[in-house]
């Protein structure tokens, strides 16, 4: 099929005067694995909720695996998993109760004994919730996500207060994941794992794309050095992809020294971080939305 | 997909049965729900049996058997009204009924497995009411057409506490203070609907404010089945009054489902 998992045109999301989804535009082709990447409160939860069909957008068209989710009929729950943000302690199910419970609605849902194996929960099999930590939660609601065999997973922030030990762990259980075709859209705050895991990244601010680029065209921006120099008494900044034919033009109209010569290559962090600053400075058209 | 996977998938039955038996678990392993909703109305039937020992309201009717139509009726608002109200509540506000959206599970299975939840612990509850009335204090078993009504009473009053629960959770917007809202309701209903106090002994204007909330008819149609023919003449009208509690049971419930209906939301209040 060649009909994108997820298509998105002129999204918009009020809460009054609050545009928490200012205008996005997205495709995600199928078997993409792929990160909204964002500061807390910049609209990708949002955006996701509406895509999950929790959520009623104020504009735009929206489609998900061939249906808009907010009319979406009971049986297209069947192609869609869902992990919500955050995690409930309560429920009084075993792990492998929930898993089973939760397979006996599907029509092809995975063996619950694999399904367990697989995020590393054999051992709590008989666990409450009460007793799992938190990120054995959150493995488990992966699980519980991917137990019917979606075509499309959600993931909302998979691993926000995760220490860094258990962030890799929960990476090599998504990686095992895109092995099996399935569309995965994942939201996160850190760049490192939009980085890690996804074949393409959207960077969204204050309800904007920002930029929309596979992890090594966002690294290729960071390539562009900063170059930094003092001409005619007042400081000079120029980004570009080529500093040494740069440095040559000023070679040529200075003898000796070029004051206050600066030479930076930012990194994909300095990249993400301007991206977002100038999201919040608020310039009304950002240039790279939609690339 | 082949023929024998498109045989297994889930029906709207397998689904609803699936649910049930989560619900149900659910209900059980809560120490919360067992101690406060279904082992209550047996531990106060038994501590007004011992409070009011073997002494008789009239001949061959102890007091604790007099009180047993009241906890009847009192069991069944709290498996219906008060727990069903608390939970959803909670699972709102826990997003686990969010959850449970996000999967393919019909909303009519998800409320035909609560219903159905109701149902089996308040028969349970009730059952067990009754044997310890008539094992410790004496109450007597209705007999032919007593578990006529007795059935009509039960059903109207479980689906109306049903359809309310429901209902309310949706007014507990902060369901940590569910409880303090709920538990007076409760509290106020059991006092002046003839469940704890006799109910002709409360002032007049409290029995007519009773009068318009289903515990006081789920109440007076257990006394029909649960006490003897004598009793009648001691109801405030001098009659059992079968058409009217029908009536208003029956307006109850469609009243709850109405508001349960319309008010119903599978997301927190603030989540929009």
């Amino acid at each position: 099929m060649t009909e994108p998992a997820i298509s998105i045109a002129g999204l918009h999301k009020h809460y009054g005067d609050l545009h928490a989804v200012d205008g996005i535009d997205l495709e995600i082709p199928r078997g993409e694995v792929f990160a909204l990447l964002g500061p807390n409160g910049a609209g990708k939860s949002t955006t996701v909720e509406i895509l999950e069909g929790f959520r009623k957008r104020t504009a735009g068209d929206v489609t998900v695996l061939g249906s808009d989710p907010q009319h979406a009929p009971r049986h297209w729950r069947t192609r869609v998993g869902v992990m919500l943000q955050g995690t409930s302690e309560h429920g009084a199910l075993t792990a492998a109760e929930s898993l089973r419970y939760a397979a006996s609605l599907y029509p092809d849902p995975r063996d619950v004994d694999e399904t367990l194996a697989a995020v590393g929960l054999t051992e709590k099999a008989g666990a409450k919730p009460a007793t799992l930590s938190g990120g054995q939660r959150r493995r488990l609601d992966v699980a519980l996500a991917v137990i019917g065999r979606p075509e499309l997973v959600f993931l909302d922030e998979p691993t926000t207060g995760f220490d860094p030990e258990a962030r890799r762990q929960f990476w090599t259980l998504i990686d095992s994941l895109r092995g099996d075709g399935s569309t995965i859209l994942l939201t996160t705050h850190y760049l490192d794992e939009a980085d890690h895991l996804a074949d393409r990244i959207g960077i969204i601010a204050a309800g904007r794309m920002v930029a929309l680029d596979t992890p090594a065209g966002l690294r290729s921006r960071a390539s562009a050095a900063r170059v930094t120099w003092t001409e005619g008494g007042a400081k000079r900044v120029e980004e570009t992809a080529t500093p040494t034919a740069l440095l040559r033009d000023l070679l040529a109209r200075h003898d000796g020294e070029i004051p206050g010569l600066e030479v930076v290559h930012p990194s994909l962090e300095d990249v993400y971080l301007q991206l977002i600053d100038h999201a919040a400075s608020a310039a009304p058209e950002t240039e790279e939305a939609s690339a | 997909m082949t023929a024998t996977t498109a045989s297994s998938a889930p029906t709207w039955t397998s689904m609803t049965r699936s649910r049930l038996v989560v619900e149900l678990r659910e209900f059980l392993r809560s120490r919360e729900q067992m101690v406060f909703i279904f082992f209550f109305p047996m531990m106060l039937l038994v501590l007004f049996g011992s409070v009011f020992g073997g002494q008789e309201i009239a001949p061959g009717v102890t007091f604790a058997a007099y009180f047993l139509p009241g906890m009847v009726a009192s069991g069944i608002l709290n498996t219906g009204f008060q727990s069903l109200a608390m939970s959803i509540a909670i699972d709102r506000d826990e997003d686990v009924l969010k959850r449970i959206h996000g999967t393919p599970l019909p909303p009519t299975a998800f409320f035909a497995a609560k219903v159905a939840q109701v149902l089996i612990v308040s028969v349970v509850q009730v059952a067990a009411l009754v044997a310890i009335g008539v094992v410790m204090y004496d109450a007597t078993l209705p007999s032919g057409s007593g578990w006529w009504t007795f059935t009509w009473v039960f059903l109207l009053g479980t689906a109306a506490s049903t359809t309310l629960g429901i209902a309310m959770s949706s007014l507990l917007r902060n369901a940590k203070a569910g409880s303090a809202i709920i538990t007076p309701i409760v509290l106020f209903l059991q006092f002046t609907s003839g469940v704890f106090l006799v109910y002709t002994q409360i002032p007049t204007f409290l029995q007519h404010v009773a009068a318009i909330f289903p515990l006081k008819w789920l109440a007076q149609g257990m006394r029909s089945v649960f006490l003897p023919e004598s009793f009648e003449s001691a109801e405030v009208n001098g009659s059992w009054q079968h058409p009217a509690t029908a009536i208003v049971l029956t307006i109850w419930v469609i009243v709850g489902l109405v508001l349960a209906v319309r008010t119903f939301r599978w997301t927190r209040h603030d989540d929009n």
